[in-house]
């Protein structure tokens, strides 16, 4: 192929050298690229920001626990016709206007090259990635009810985010290219600190990172805190104005990074435990 | 050499096939990490991984390959022949054989030569470090001092990546939360449709409609719920008190999960017989033949229990451990009467699958054949054959 995509991250966004080498070869062997990873580490925003960084539409299909398959490839709404049928509104005869294309359906008709997000796909039911395999396969479905095949003209770039919540059948698996985005280290945590919270003195980023590096190696932790949380909390710090010296001593604002009650209690318990020594 | 390291990743339990080997060859085509070891290992790893409890099987195997290389004495011939014959000599575009030049071979060579011998400091360090109750290896501040750059885009080299082994807590036979306990269970829920008609069934209403010639029918059927039961039971005291923290885990996701549509457990200490107990304090007491007579045969039942007892316990009228128990019939009559009540049971057994030799743990297996060990796989594998009895019956 003569126009090679190229993915390099966006200014909103860090992709680690792997993360970008990994997004290029899905885009190159036209294989959807699954992607997993603790939440927060930016499976959603890595969509977009390719969508943006290669100058691509971009499609979203949230799946819910309902979702069903054939949903994003398009939905005949009966319902409607059939009220339209009754009240004699509308063109009943032409079944196209019933027909409504889904995400994948749109990007399979579109004449331009486009990015699919299909969101936490694990969320939907066991079956739901089998039910795609074919189409994700030879990018085209046929609608039964207007006789029509929609055949994708340019392969879309189908990237598909998972939370792990239900195992995906291997069939499935086999076909995509997978990456698990690792918690980011410090240093790359730093710049993508940098990137959100660009005018922030470099002694309360330190500071800050210091103590949320710490917090997350407490093992009395149950939902340790992400780089979303991260981010919330340095903006909170900004805003109630806490000097980089206070955060060695107290966790203000904590309630920005622990979420459960259990995990506040816990973090107390150990540091009363802490302060005997 | 490539199909070697195709038959070494499946060595290492990872389902690699023709279908991962053509797309590498593919995507190496393709030009891509054509001249990096690196980018190689990335891209392999996307390719042969399908979650990332592969991940460290794929770091150890990458380091195990790579590693061997290093320690025979032809080492650059090896290498010079592994980088020859990486793929087909056809698939060199002119693209690549400019930046394999442009490297330089013998720069190359000692690059990983030298890499080589760094990682395996690292090595050793980073096996210690991980050990650690799974702690990062880097603390809170630190970004790997010692890490190498590498000439091109920077970054550490596949194999100290490798031999990092960082996914090491991935591992599937290796525990780590209730909540994936929970996520394993949660595969055992059966959705079924009974009881009151709720819902509008939309297709059956559109049919009926139609044959009523248009006048609009609406249907409505039950809705979709879990019907799943499950029969938890349990040993406690004794060897178990080892065992208590992973069993708390176990019990805690199974009753926090909302998977069930009920849940029971009960406790007994070594072998149920003729009661066991509502509590693990063993004070409260449960007939077994009551719970025979309530629970039908829909139940899923679980052992959890490390079969480890004096033979006799399971053999003999009177052997129970508790001198209270006083059982008319033998250990091994009440199972095999839970099993044949149950069809739908499994046992799992916290001791490793290597202590499994004790004759009460055989004597056992002669009547729950389906035993698994209390690991992540193990739990995923004794769902796996729950569900398979339960279809089977259906």
């Amino acid at each position: 192929m003569s126009e090679r995509l190229q993915f390099k991250g966006t200014r909103n966004y860090i992709a680690s050298p792997e993360l970008q080498e990994i997004v290029n070869v899905a885009c190159d062997l036209e294989r959807p690229l699954l992607i997993r990873g603790e939440p927060g580490t930016g499976k959603t925003v890595l969509a977009k920001a390719v969508a943006e960084a290669l100058n691509l539409p971009l499609l979203t299909w949230h799946v819910k626990s309902t979702s069903k398959a054939q949903d994003g490839l398009y939905v005949y709404d009966t319902v409607q016709r059939l009220n339209d049928s009754r009240f004699g509104t509308g063109e009943v005869q032409d079944i196209k206007r019933y027909i409504k294309l889904g995400p994948l359906g749109k990007s399979f008709q579109a004449s331009e090259r486009s990015v699919v997000l299909i969101d936490e796909i694990d969320k939907a039911d066991l079956e739901f990635p089998n039910d795609l395999l074919h189409e994700l396969d030879v990018m085209s479905f046929y609608i039964p009810e207007t006789g029509e095949t929609i055949t994708a003209g340019k392969r879309p770039v189908v990237i598909i985010s998972s939370n792990a919540e239900k195992e995906l059948p291997d069939a499935f698996l086999r076909r995509c290219i997978f990456h698990y985005i690792a918690f980011p280290e410090a240093d790359e945590m730093r710049r993508i600190l940098k990137v959100h919270h660009p005018q922030v003195e470099e002694k309360l980023i330190s500071q800050s990172l210091v103590r949320f590096y710490w917090l997350r190696e407490q093992s009395e932790i149950r939902k340790k805190p992400s780089t979303s949380e991260l981010v919330d909390w340095i903006g909170a710090l900004v805003r109630g104005g806490i000097e980089p010296k206070q955060l060695e001593k107290e966790l203000p604002f904590l309630g920005v990074l622990l979420k459960k009650e259990s995990d506040m209690q816990a973090l107390r318990q150990g540091q009363r435990r802490n302060s005997r020594f | 050499m490539f199909v070697d390291f195709m038959y070494q990743l499946r060595s290492y339990g990872l389902k690699v096939s023709s279908n991962e080997w053509q797309t590498l060859l593919q995507a190496l085509e393709r030009g891509h990490a054509a001249e990096s070891l690196n980018r190689f290992y990335y891209l392999a790893r996307a390719i042969c991984c399908r979650t990332e409890l592969d991940y460290d099987a794929f770091d150890r195997c990458f380091a195990e390959f790579f590693e061997g290389i290093t320690y025979s004495e032809s080492l650059k011939d090896e290498f010079n022949e592994w980088l020859k014959n990486a793929k087909p000599p056809r698939a060199l575009t002119a693209e690549e054989k400019a930046a394999m030049q442009a490297l330089g071979l013998d720069e190359l060579k000692d690059m990983f030569e030298q890499r080589m011998r760094e990682q395996k400091e690292r090595h050793d360090g980073g096996n210690r470090w991980v050990g650690t109750g799974g702690t990062s290896p880097f603390g809170s501040g630190g970004y790997n001092p010692a890490g190498i750059r590498v000439g091109e885009g920077g970054g550490m080299s596949a194999l100290q990546v490798a031999s990092q082994r960082l996914f090491r807590n991935f591992r599937s036979d290796v525990i780590i939360d209730t909540r994936q306990i929970g996520l394993a269970l949660r595969k055992l829920r059966h959705w079924g449709r009974e009881g009151h008609a709720a819902e509008l069934d939309l297709e059956a209403s559109i049919e009926a409609t139609g044959r009523n010639a248009g006048d609009i029918t609406l249907m409505f059927r039950p809705e979709r719920k879990n019907n799943q039961k499950l029969l938890l039971l349990m040993d406690v005291g004794g060897s178990m008190t080892y065992h208590t923290q992973i069993c708390e885990q176990l019990f805690s996701a199974a009753y926090k999960s909302v998977h069930f549509k009920e849940f029971r457990y009960y406790y007994f200490h070594n072998c149920p017989y003729d009661f066991m107990f509502t509590d693990m304090e063993q004070q409260k007491r449960v007939l077994t033949r009551d719970l025979l007579q309530t629970l039908d045969s829909t139940w899923l039942l679980i052992f959890v229990g490390d079969a480890a007892m004096a033979p006799y316990e399971l053999t003999e009228v009177g052997g129970a451990i508790d001198y209270f128990q006083q059982n008319a019939e033998t250990g091994l009559t009440w199972i095999d009467r839970l099993r044949k009540h149950f069809p739908c049971s499994v046992w799992l057994n916290p001791e490793p699958a290597a202590y499994w030799q004790r004759p009460s743990n055989q004597l056992i297996r002669t009547v729950i054949p389906d035993m698994f060990p209390m690991s992540l796989q193990g739990i995923d594998e004794a769902i796996a054959a729950l569900k398979r009895m339960k279809q089977k019956r259906e």
